[in-house]
């Protein structure tokens, strides 16, 4: 078995600790469990043992290159609550701990964008916006083309779109 | 309105029937949104909580999926004894059961979607299906979040998805699992191979009662953990998938333990009969484990035509909370134990004695 942490030295030290009721257990060898002071519970973040090991450092470090100890203007989160509950305060805090964030979901995630369902609200303004963006095109091609009837028929629906857009 | 009154009886509960039954309990899509604008529980004030609660139970009570008469209340109303009987039904998290002022419950009357307010999120919806149907609970779970987006808005960025207070969820807050039933695969010890190649695929699975990896009455749990970069579709029908091929591991695993050594299989049937049948003082650890063998009996056609249902029935009755309700004063566990032996062998009255001269030992 290979350490989870460096992945390259074999695991000697298994960590298990239970969670909100889900086993959690990690691989390591000894030099990482040093590093991550496993073995001494009051250091080892909640953080690292529910999103994975580096979760807090990957956070800190990001928090460090922004210049120090940020925390959320709207709800006042800090990285330190972060690394002790391994949970964010607010839908903001996404937004302040971006940088952190986008290293931790590369290794949770199979992606770090969403491709699943888009509230209706946002969909229809999305839909509006690509068919503009077509409807453009369209016309600069048609009006490259010296087609000027479609060109005449594209600004109508332009105009249609445009109305739409306000209305969403 | 009493939770205990609301419920449906575990024994109608166990008759509901659904595909694969035999090898899956129940599956489940649980999706986790919030407020706009809002702190998320964990980190919300108490103000701020009663507020979004006071928003969010009319809200879902409301909603055509949760049909007339809901059951709809705050967790400080609930007893001790009303929480862990919906924790034992599989209703709400251990979690959820802790919460008090600032929390709530919502639970339509088929027991088919529920949702928990201001859990770790301010929405934890769930829609429950018996047996396999797991694309049949993503559509009715997304049914109930598009009724729901009408009336409130939730936390969403274009480049995350909707916001959830842990980044686990991020995305589309999608939990999608089933409930399995894994017997062969445990006598056969291939067990934990299985474990291993279903993580391999980004998906967990553990026991679902005990402590640790230790899986009472051979109950396993597999769900997602990824939630973001896929869609809701292709995370539903990857674990389908999986599901499906779980499913035929256990039917062989059954088959060859036939095969290869029908006695011990017998010996172990019978035994679990014998000690459900004749105990006076039995844990429920020890319980699950002989229901266990018990179904699995039953799925072989040993016990006549003794319903599985049965079997569902007395691992729901045999739970602390179940066997609590109706004695005012706190029963002890060793009260307790021997009221579940009790209860045992009062209903397994109706159990035929195991009968292995029909079963098919060889493969035809
Ligand atoms: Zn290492
Ligand atoms: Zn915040």
């Amino acid at each position: 078995m290979q350490c989870q942490v460096c992945k390259k030295a074999p695991a000697t030290v298994h960590y298990t600790s239970i969670v909100d009721n889900q086993v959690k257990k990690v691989d390591m060898c000894e030099a990482c469990a040093q590093e991550k002071g496993v073995n001494d519970p009051a250091s080892f973040s909640l953080a690292d043992l529910l999103l994975g090991l580096g979760a807090s450092q990957k956070m800190e470090e990001a928090s460090t290159a922004a210049g120090g100890d940020q925390n959320c203007p709207q709800c006042g989160f800090t990285q330190a609550d972060f690394k002790k509950s391994g949970r964010l305060g607010c839908s903001h805090c996404y937004e302040v701990f971006a940088d952190g964030l986008d290293a931790l979901l590369k290794g949770m995630h199979k992606g770090t964008h969403h491709k699943g369902k888009v509230p209706a609200s946002l969909r229809r303004a999305t839909d509006v916006r690509a068919k503009m963006t077509k409807l453009e095109a369209d016309l600069k091609a048609a009006i490259g083309r010296e087609d000027f009837e479609l060109a005449a028929t594209l600004r109508d629906e332009i105009k249609q779109a445009k109305k739409a857009e306000a209305e969403v | 309105m009493n939770v205990l009154d609301f419920l449906i009886t575990p024994a109608e509960a166990c008759q509901r029937s659904g595909p694969n039954d035999k090898i899956v309990f129940s599956s489940r899509v649980r999706l986790a949104r919030n407020l706009k604008g809002v702190p998320f529980p964990g980190h919300a004030k108490k103000a701020d909580r009663l507020k979004s609660l006071e928003t969010l139970v009319p809200a879902v009570s409301g909603l055509p999926q949760m049909g007339t008469e809901p059951f709809a209340e705050a967790m400080d109303k609930l007893t001790a004894l009303d929480k862990q009987i919906l924790v034992e039904r599989h209703l709400i998290s251990r979690e959820h059961a802790a919460k008090g002022v600032g929390s709530g419950f919502v639970l339509n009357k088929d027991e088919t979607v529920c949702v928990m307010v201001n859990e770790e999120d301010h929405l934890r919806m769930q829609a429950l299906r018996p047996g396999l149907q797991l694309k049949q609970a993503w559509m009715a779970i997304d049914g109930v979040d598009s009724s729901l987006q009408e009336k409130v808005e939730f936390a969403f960025s274009d480049q995350y998805g909707f916001l959830t207070a842990c980044p686990t969820n991020l995305g589309t807050g999608i939990r999608v699992s089933a409930m399995l039933h894994l017997p062969g695969l445990v006598l056969a010890e291939q067990i934990n191979q299985i474990i291993q190649a279903v993580n391999k695929l980004g998906l967990a699975v553990r026991g679902l009662y005990g402590e640790g990896t230790e899986a009472l009455g051979n109950i396993f749990q597999v769900s997602n953990q990824m939630t973001l970069g896929e869609t809701e579709g292709e995370i539903v029908e990857r674990i389908n998938k999986v599901l499906l091929q779980i499913i035929e591991h256990e039917e062989n695993a059954r088959l060859a333990q036939l095969e290869k050594k029908p006695k011990v299989l017998f010996n172990h049937i019978g035994r679990a009969y014998g000690g459900l049948s004749h105990s006076h003082i039995i844990t429920s650890k020890e319980t699950m484990n002989l229901l266990s063998l018990l179904r699995l009996g039953v799925d072989l056609g040993m016990f006549g035509s003794t319903p599985k249902s049965l079997v569902d029935e007395l691992f729901l009755l045999s739970q602390p909370g179940h066997l609590q309700i109706g004695h005012p004063e706190k029963l002890d566990a060793e009260v307790r134990d021997a009221l579940r032996a009790e209860l045992l062998r009062q209903r397994m009255k109706v159990v035929p004695a195991p009968d292995h001269t029909g079963v098919v030992t060889k493969a035809a």
